[in-house]
C-alpha cells in the first residue's frame, strides 16, 4: 500500500480505524457489530481518492468517522498536523469546517424550507462568521460559482431538479472553505446526463480551488474517471489501494476483481447475456 | 430467442404482440389547476417472450408509463387518450373486476423500491402466498407448499428460512427476490418492472439481473425493464425504446441503440456517461461530455420538439413542430427531423 506522495505529505492519513456499533437492543446481549476493522488510508492534498465498496461494506461509516461526526472505537485520524480523532468536541468544532460531507440525496440532506441563499449560508451563521451582508454575498457568490442560476437563489430546494439541488448541497459544502471534501455516493442518485455535469463541476472545482476529495462510491467507472488513486473496502477492510490505472489494470484482489467484473462493458462490445 | 435480434424480419408482424399500445397520452392536474402531459401519445409493442427497456431520465414519464399501462395513476393522473391492447383486450376499457385478475395475474409490476413494496409487519412467505391467494382457489397446503416453491426458485438455498423472515431482516437484494417471487406467483405472460435494481449496488444488481434472466427463459416471460441506466439493459434487453419529456424519441434493438444510437438525444445520452473500464486509460481528470441544461420540465413544454433546447443539431423546423417518427429501417424508429421526421 505504498503510495505516491508527489504533493508533499498527505492532507489526511487515517491509521488503524476501528468502529463497532453497539448491537440492537434484543438482539443479544451487547453484540456489537465491527463496521471498520482496520482502516488505513491517507489522501493526498489537491488529490482524489475514490473509495469504492458494495453496500454495508463500511463506507459511510469511515465517511462519518473521517468527518468526525461519528466516534471512533480506536484508531487516530492525522488531519492538519493533529490528531483529530483525540479532540474533544469544542476543539472538533475548530476542524469540522475544514471536512464537509455531500451526501447522496440531496433531497433529504437540505431543509425544505429554508431558501437556496439561507442553505448556502447557514454553515457561515452556525460558525458565526461575517455579518448578515457578508454572508448573503458569499452564498450567492457560491451558488453563481455552482452553477445555480439568480433567479432561484430565493427558492426551496422543492423547486430544485435533482441535478440542482446536488449543485445546491456542493455550495453549502463549500462555504466555509473546506479542505477536503467527502463525497457520500454523491453522484449516485442522479441521472446520467446529470451526473456528468455534476462531475465535471466537480473537477473543475477542484482545479481552481486546491480541494481534496475522499469521493465514495459503488461506481467504478466514474471512480476511476474522477480518481487519482481507488481504496476498494470490504467488510470495513481496506483490500488494496493504489493508484487508479493499477487498480483498473492489474486488480490484485478477489473483492477488486469481483466489483470490476460487475461493472458494465462498452456497450457496442457486450453481447446479449441470453441464457439459451 | 432468434427473434428480437439484429434485423428483424417483417414476418414479425405477422405475429400478434403481446402487449400493444398505441397513442397513449397521460396528463397530471397540478395543484394550481393546470395540466401537465406526462406522456404524450407512445406507441409501441412487446412480442410474447421479450424484453423491452425503456431507458428515461428523471422526468421522462417513464414511471407514469408503467402505472399508466395497468391503470395505477394517482388520483390527479388521468389517461386522456390511446389503446392499451393485452392479449387483445383493451386495458383503457376494462370493467375493474377484470382488470383485478389481470394485475398480479397475467401482468405482474415490480417496483423500484422493495422495502416500500412490501409490509413490515407480516412475515415475507405470508405475502408470496397472499398474492397466490388473490388469484387462485387452493387449499391451504398447496398453498404454502406452492409459496415454498415460488421463494425456492429465487431463493435456492435458504427458501424455508427467507419465508419466515420478515422484510426487515432482509437485505435489498433480498427483498427484490421475493418481489420477484411475488410477481411470478400466477405466472405472469408480461412483467412490468420499474427500476427493479436502482436501490441496489452493481454486484447484487447484476445477480437480480441474471434472475430475470433465467426466469424468463424457465417461463417464456416478457418483460417491461424501465430504468436510467443504459448499462442495466445492454445485456438484457432485446429491444429498447427511449423515453423523452413523455415522448418515445427511439425504438430499436438494444444493439443499435445502445451501440450506434441516432436520436440526438440518445446519443448525448450515451456520450455521458465515463469512458467505460476496458478502455479505461489514464485518471485524465478530462470533462466528460454533457447535455446542456436541465431535464425537461414538462410542466413548461413549449410547441416543437422538446429535446430542441439542449439539442446540439437543432434546426429551424424544430422549435416550429413535432417530429414523426421515421422507421430507419424495420426495427428501427427515430423521432427527429434529421431523419426527415
Amino acid at each position: 500500500m505504498l503510495l505516491l506522495h508527489e504533493n508533499g505529505p498527505p492532507l489526511l492519513r487515517a491509521e488503524n480505524l476501528e468502529k463497532r456499533y453497539k448491537g440492537a437492543r434484543g438482539r443479544g446481549s451487547g453484540e456489537s457489530v465491527t463496521a471498520l476493522g482496520g482502516v488505513s488510508l491517507s489522501i493526498c492534498p489537491q488529490t482524489t481518492l475514490a473509495l469504492v465498496g458494495e453496500s454495508g461494506s463500511g463506507k459511510s461509516s469511515l465517511a462519518l468517522c473521517l468527518a468526525c461526526l461519528e466516534p471512533l472505537t480506536s484508531g487516530c485520524i492525522w488531519f492538519g498536523g493533529r490528531d483529530i480523532a483525540a479532540l474533544d468536541e469544542p476543539h472538533l468544532r475548530a476542524v469540522r469546517p475544514q471536512i464537509q460531507l455531500v451526501f447522496q440525496d440531496p433531497a433529504s440532506s437540505l431543509s425544505p424550507r429554508l431558501t437556496a441563499t439561507e442553505i448556502v449560508s447557514e454553515p457561515l451563521l452556525i460558525q458565526q462568521r461575517f455579518g448578515k451582508q457578508e454572508r448573503c454575498a458569499r452564498a450567492r457568490g457560491l451558488l453563481e460559482r455552482v452553477g445555480i442560476p439568480r433567479e432561484k437563489a430565493g427558492q426551496t430546494p422543492d423547486e430544485f431538479s435533482g441535478g440542482q439541488r446536488q449543485r445546491l448541497a456542493i455550495a453549502r459544502a463549500l462555504a466555509l472553505e473546506p479542505k477536503l471534501l467527502i463525497l457520500d455516493e454523491a453522484l449516485s442518485a442522479l441521472d446520467c446526463s446529470m451526473q456528468a455535469q455534476i462531475a465535471n463541476l466537480l473537477l473543475e472545482l477542484q482545479s481552481s480551488l486546491g480541494l481534496t476529495y475522499l469521493f465514495i462510491t459503488h461506481d467504478f467507472p466514474m471512480a476511476a474517471h474522477l480518481a487519482d488513486e481507488i481504496a476498494v473496502i470490504d467488510r470495513g477492510k481496506i483490500v488494496e489501494m493504489d493508484a487508479s490505472r493499477q487498480i483498473v489494470r492489474a486488480p490484485k484482489h478477489d473483492v477488486t476483481r469481483r466489483l470490476l467484473a460487475a461493472t458494465p462493458g462498452s456497450f457496442a462490445t457486450t453481447p446479449l447475456l441470453r441464457v439459451v | 430467442m432468434e427473434e428480437g435480434a439484429g434485423e428483424g424480419p417483417p414476418q414479425l408482424h405477422l405475429m400478434t404482440p403481446l402487449l400493444e399500445v398505441a397513442n397513449l397520452a397521460v396528463a397530471y392536474t397540478s395543484r394550481t389547476g393546470g395540466e401537465v402531459a406526462a406522456i404524450a401519445g407512445a406507441s409501441f409493442e412487446v412480442r410474447a417472450g421479450e424484453t423491452l427497456g425503456v431507458l428515461g431520465e428523471s422526468g421522462s414519464g417513464k414511471s407514469t408509463l408503467a402505472a399508466a399501462l395497468l391503470r395505477l395513476l394517482p388520483e390527479n393522473g388521468k389517461i386522456q387518450k390511446g389503446v392499451v391492447l393485452f392479449e387483445g383486450q383493451d386495458l383503457l376499457q376494462a370493467e375493474p373486476r377484470e382488470l383485478e385478475k389481470i394485475r398480479g395475474g397475467r401482468v405482474a409490476l415490480i417496483f423500484q423500491e422493495p422495502a416500500l413494496a412490501l409490509h413490515p409487519m407480516l412475515r415475507v412467505g405470508q405475502q408470496v402466498q397472499d398474492v397466490l391467494a388473490a388469484h387462485r382457489t387452493l387449499p391451504r397446503r398447496a398453498l404454502r407448499e406452492r409459496t415454498l416453491e415460488l421463494l425456492s426458485s429465487v431463493f435456492p438455498a435458504d427458501a424455508e428460512r427467507i419465508s419466515s423472515s420478515y422484510s426487515h431482516q432482509l437485505s435489498g437484494g433480498q427483498r427484490q427476490r421475493v418481489l420477484i417471487a411475488q410477481a411470478i406467483a400466477c405466472e405472469p405472460a408480461l412483467i412490468i418492472a420499474d427500476e427493479p435494481t436502482a436501490s441496489l449496488d452493481p454486484t447484487t444488481e447484476q445477480e437480480i439481473l441474471s434472475l430475470f434472466r433465467t426466469l424468463q427463459q424457465k417461463f417464456r416471460l416478457a418483460m417491461i425493464l424501465i430504468t436510467h441506466k443504459p448499462a442495466v439493459l445492454a445485456g438484457l434487453a432485446d429491444r429498447v425504446l427511449v423515453l423523452y419529456a413523455g415522448r418515445v424519441v427511439e425504438i430499436g434493438p438494444t444493439e443499435t441503440v445502445l451501440g450506434s444510437p441516432h436520436h440526438p438525444y440518445t446519443q448525448a445520452l450515451l456520450g455521458c456517461l465515463p469512458p467505460p473500464i476496458e478502455s479505461y486509460a489514464n485518471c485524465s481528470k478530462t470533462n466528460l461530455p454533457v447535455i446542456a441544461g436541465d431535464s425537461a420540465n414538462l410542466a413548461l413544454l413549449a410547441t416543437g420538439c422538446q429535446f430542441e433546447p439542449r439539442c446540439a443539431e437543432r434546426m429551424n423546423i424544430c422549435i416550429k413542430s413535432e417530429p414523426a417518427t421515421v422507421g430507419l429501417s424495420n426495427t428501427h424508429v427515430v423521432a427527429c427531423f434529421k431523419y426527415g421526421g
